[in-house]
């Protein structure tokens, strides 16, 4: 490692920039035999097929039979084509379960990318301490979900909470939070816009650092003041890098099952039950586990997150173009 | 920029970083509140009374558990980088074909749910007798960090200057060679990142904790909090002094790697 001359680890080791010119025609030495490239991925073929293909295979085959538990030790389940799927369409917890999950993505990453916005628009500006506070903004997004979530379900407390304590203090009426079918949902939309605000932070940020100083210099000099030049350059600049965010944003969310869990487990009743944790709910939950309509509706779950990461896929491919 | 206009900006940011991290504050706080002060109302807003009592009830009961977590994490850390880092190599020095769809593979795999990857391997462990042990949480935990991994490493390697492969070539060296001894030094930040990532990846999981360790002997410190929040409702400066422990890597990576974690955070987002 010592032995590595010094300027080639620099240049290396500083990707921010461009690497130079190569000085031939940029191609890889192509004479390496496929073989060899290919024992280097084996290892990664092997995992991708293990512990990826076949857990998903297990569970589409899931979904396919009817697994009670006894069944599932004795590999005997009986095959029953759609009928999971056209039960869980057919759930009352469907209609419910759609709704809560649109709010909450729709709810969570509307806040999150205003937040977000805003936030990496004013930390533009260079200032004192910038750095180390936006620094500071990563941690709700660096702490493990179990921490966050239960500090969330502490200060939603009714009774100890510092939230309904606050209420107290300017005259209003506590709330039941995490306890009241009618705010539950709401309590965790706002845990995770808490949470999302520093991806949606540090990607936008990284964004804005892309649009070039003379712009804005150019604005300033034309009379353009902050709100201007907010909505008519970097508003309009960032706008593939905001639907990229977004759209990874949404992807997330989707998935989201341990804060809602831990905070609510869906309750009550199933006033704040997503798509994912009504899955988790069904296989894990307490009671007896149900592996088959779960395992349907985590295949559901799946084929509208592909939907919508095809499209950031596409939106990715369009960005690079240009 | 005028000197106070930058200032003010100063102090704004500082109120909008106390505003997003009070609930880390607060966390804080309620792990050094008096077990008989926890119930008090309106809760005192600073820990006037400090006490340790939660951090010696932490500590007496989740030890273990924290010992389970920090193998669990070196082993997802080992897994994924024996894994991800020859496949790397290939995919972005050795013109593999296929490279794209293999890329394209990665980045669909890292849209599936993990309630869903978690049945499959419920399933699949049932069979195996691998459920509730280290090495199956292991093997879970590492689907979080692999397809990151590969993506995040091969991006760099692709930077490696062509003529440094030719000229190690050109002096004889093999494929493996040129691997272990120009790739790998080379690539020392960005194995550190993913490293990084994949220790606090695994570290933090709940979801495989939760569905396929729940009754073992070694439960990581994820299901331990939970299973104390579940227990004890009554002491909750023990369960936010545990909090703050399993947060302790987080502040680590916070503090030495700032500049890897937003490099993670923005790789695969915006260039990948």
């Amino acid at each position: 490692m010592t032995t590595t001359p010094a300027p080639v680890r620099t240049r290396a080791g500083d990707r921010a920039a461009p690497a130079a010119p190569p000085l031939r025609p940029r191609r890889r030495p192509n004479d390496t035999s496929q073989w060899i490239a290919w024992a280097f991925v084996t290892p990664l073929m092997i995992y991708l097929v293990l512990f990826y293909a076949f857990p998903l295979y297990r569970n589409i085959e899931l979904s396919l039979h009817d697994y009670t538990p006894r069944a599932f030790v004795r590999g005997n389940a009986e095959f029953v084509g759609f009928q999971n799927y056209a039960d869980i369409f057919g759930s009352s917890s469907f209609a419910k379960a759609a709704t809560n999950t649109a709010l909450f993505t729709i709810g969570s990453i509307a806040f999150q990318y205003a937040a977000g916005l805003a936030l990496a628009v004013f930390f533009r500006a260079n200032f004192k301490l910038s750095a180390v506070l936006r620094g500071l903004f990563l941690i709700p997004w660096l702490l493990p979900m179990i921490v966050s979530a239960s500090a969330w379900a502490w200060m939603f407390n009714s009774d100890n909470g510092i939230i309904n304590a606050a209420l107290r203090v300017v005259g209003l009426d506590p709330v039941n939070w995490l306890t009241s079918p009618d705010v539950a949902l709401t309590s965790v939309i706002i845990a995770n816009i808490w949470l999302g605000i520093p991806f949606n932070l540090v990607i936008l940020y990284s964004g804005l650092q892309n649009i070039p100083a003379d712009y804005y210099e150019a604005a300033s000099l034309d009379g353009a003041n902050a709100w201007q030049q907010f909505w008519r350059l970097t508003f309009p600049l960032l706008k593939p890098v905001s639907a990229i965010t977004l759209l990874l944003g949404l992807i997330y969310t989707l998935k989201v099952v341990d804060l809602i869990w831990i905070m609510t487990a869906g309750g009550p009743g199933d006033t704040s039950t997503t798509f994912a944790t009504w899955s988790y709910r069904e296989a894990f939950g307490a009671g007896n586990p149900d592996f088959s309509p779960a395992a349907a509706v985590g295949n559901l779950l799946i084929v509208v997150a592909l939907a919508f990461g095809l499209i950031y896929l596409q939106m990715q491919r369009k960005l690079e173009k240009q | 920029m005028t000197g106070t206009r930058s200032l003010w900006k100063t102090l704004i940011a500082l109120a909008l970083t106390a505003i997003m991290l009070f609930p880390v504050y607060w966390i804080v706080n309620v792990s050094l509140t008096k077990t008989s002060n926890l119930r008090r109302s309106p809760p005192s807003l600073l820990p006037l009374d400090p006490t340790l009592e939660g951090y010696v009830a932490a500590f007496s009961q989740q030890l273990p558990q924290l010992g389970t977590s920090l193998l669990v994490g070196v082993g997802t850390v080992l897994l994924t980088l024996v894994v991800a880092a020859p496949a790397s190599y290939a995919m972005a020095t050795l013109n593999l074909k296929g490279r794209q769809g293999l890329s394209f593979i990665l980045l669909v795999a890292q849209m599936i749910p993990a309630v869903v990857m978690a049945m499959g391997f419920y399933a699949i462990y049932l069979k195996l007798g691998l459920l509730n042990s280290l090495w199956g949480l292991i093997l879970a935990d590492s689907t979080i960090a692999i397809p990151f991994a590969v993506l995040l490493l091969q991006a760099f390697m692709s930077g490696v200057p062509t003529e440094l492969l030719q000229a190690a070539k050109l002096d004889g060296s093999g494929v493996w060679r040129t691997f272990v001894s120009i790739i790998l030094p080379l690539s020392r930040n960005s194995l550190l990142t993913v490293s990084l990532f994949a220790f606090l990846w695994a570290w933090s999981d709940f979801i495989f904790a939760s569905t396929l360790n729940r009754s073992g002997d070694l439960i990581p410190i994820t299901l331990g909090i939970y299973k104390f929040i579940g227990n004890n409702t009554t002491q909750w400066n023990a369960i936010m002094a545990t909090a703050v422990i399993a947060s302790i890597p987080a502040a680590i990576l916070l503090v030495v790697a700032q500049r890897y974690v937003a490099a993670g955070v923005t790789a695969g987002a915006v260039k990948d």
